[in-house]
């Protein structure tokens, strides 16, 4: 395999232009079904959280999830919405639900039963309570729950190429077709900087919003909830 | 997907159900290579590092950057050196299992109660004696938990094998995208979330089997 290192270099520099348009469409596909997984995941947690109801249903979702091949998802989309990106962004927003759903959940019960009875004799309304209590304490919990779904999502945005989509992917698949290791390994080593990037970036985003005073008391929460899902709130392998 | 195409075949697939089957068949094979392999390798580094605490850090940080690496994208890096062989597929599949088995079994041997240890050692155990007769087994629940994990994620990996030329179910998905067939699409995805499923339920039984004192307390993650 005399030479990969250098004739890989060689494409990244004929080919940085098409690096940086693969980078964004991958962050894009990304930052799109990061954001519906969210607006879907979220609500329905906070208030599952909030009222504790549906506990099975928000804790297995992670277990679901798991269970859900990402390539089979992306292709199951496409007989409805067609070769494009709409598929891909169905099947990524759909994957990122689960890590966001089970996290919120645990987070929000989590909160000290204390607190929230104080919060309640004090006169806040439930809306109130989970604005200015649940949310802020739960947020650190939460928070490791978006960054799995993001780790998650940004992985298996990978896969789009297969049908054919655009993102990073496409210079693995491009290079399988066209026997060009140079462009497989330019795919597979930026994506995984990217994966890695999303984990330690929404790591330290994770660490800013454990409100100051809560750290200590929340780390062992925060180290908790994934324990209660095993693998399944830690990301990627997708 | 063509006009006039039903959504899913069924004339098709009753006159492939050889084809079904192999691929069934193959897909169970990768993934119990996979998973056994796994087990072996995480049963070593999980006892050195019972043996030897600072392993603990550097064994999970690789082993977590590894799963952290989109499957595609290790398969891809490996496709150079090994081409589009079972080694490849193995060699990536493998180590995606690690972090979760040596997680579930490092967890489930320290998770052995010290004063049943030391009765054992009382007793006139020999070290190997304690770890096959008394830490393994008390452990197994939390180990076969990790199997359980292991397993049902494995066989959502060995689709995307399938990009790198393995035959599994998931070659099913990708001939269906390449032929706009939506049946074999639908084989592929459906049967391989079946296995899933169907392992994950069958794991669960054997949990449930050789650990009937913790049926009662504990409902398994």
């Amino acid at each position: 395999m005399s030479g990969l290192l250098g004739d890989t270099a060689a494409f990244v520099g004929d080919n940085v232009g098409l690096l940086v348009q693969r980078i964004l469409e991958h962050v894009q596909l990304s930052v799109i079904s990061l954001v519906i997984a969210m607006l879907v995941a979220l609500p329905v947690a906070l208030v599952l959280g909030h009222t504790g109801r549906g506990g099975f249903l928000a804790i297995n979702a992670a277990n679901v999830g798991r269970a859900l091949p990402s390539l089979a998802l992306i292709a199951i989309a496409l007989p409805f919405l067609g070769l494009n990106d709409r598929s891909t962004i169905f099947a990524l927003a759909l994957l990122g639900i689960p890590p966001i759903l089970t996290n919120t959940y645990v987070a929000v019960r989590e909160v000290d039963r204390d607190i929230i009875e104080a919060a309640r004799g004090m006169g806040m309304s439930g809306a109130e309570i989970v604005r200015g209590v649940e949310l802020p304490l739960a947020a650190p919990v939460m928070m490791s729950g978006i960054r799995t779904a993001a780790v998650q999502i940004v992985a298996t945005a990978t896969l789009a190429a297969v049908i054919a989509g655009g993102g990073l992917g496409r210079f693995i698949v491009d290079g399988f077709a066209t026997r060009n290791n140079a462009s497989v390994v330019t795919g597979a080593v930026a994506v995984a900087l990217l994966t890695i990037l999303t984990e330690l970036g929404l790591g330290a985003v994770e660490r800013a919003v454990t409100p100051r005073g809560a750290s200590l008391t929340d780390e062992p929460a925060a180290r908790r909830a994934p324990s209660a899902v095993p693998g399944a709130a830690k990301g990627g392998a997708q | 997907m063509e006009q006039g195409d039903p959504f899913f075949d069924w004339g098709w697939t009753t006159r492939h159900l050889d084809e079904v089957a192999t691929k069934i068949v193959a897909h169970l094979v990768l993934t119990g290579l996979a998973v056994g392999i796994g087990l072996l390798i995480s049963l070593a580094l999980a006892l050195l590092i019972i043996r030897y605490r600072w392993l603990d850090g550097p064994v999970t940080g690789i082993t977590g950057i590894l799963y952290t690496i989109p499957s595609l994208a290790l398969f891809a890096l490996l496709v150079p050196f090994w081409g589009f062989s079972l080694r490849t597929a193995e060699v990536g599949l493998v180590s995606y299992t690690l972090l979760i088995l040596i997680r579930n079994i490092v967890a489930g041997l320290r998770g052995v109660p010290a004063d049943v240890r030391e009765a054992a050692v009382g007793m006139g155990y020999s070290p190997v004696q304690v770890l096959v007769r008394v830490d393994l087994p008390l452990a197994l629940p939390v180990i076969v938990a990790g199997v359980r994990i292991a397993t049902v994620t494995t066989i959502g990996l060995v689709t995307v094998t399938a990009i790198i030329g393995r035959d599994n179910l998931g070659q099913f998905i990708l001939e269906g995208i390449n032929q706009l067939f939506s049946t074999k699409i639908v084989l592929g995805a459906v049967l391989s979330i079946a296995l899933a499923v169907a392992a994950d339920v069958l794991l669960l039984g054997v949990q449930w089997l050789i650990a009937p004192w913790v049926r009662s307390r504990e409902r398994p993650a």
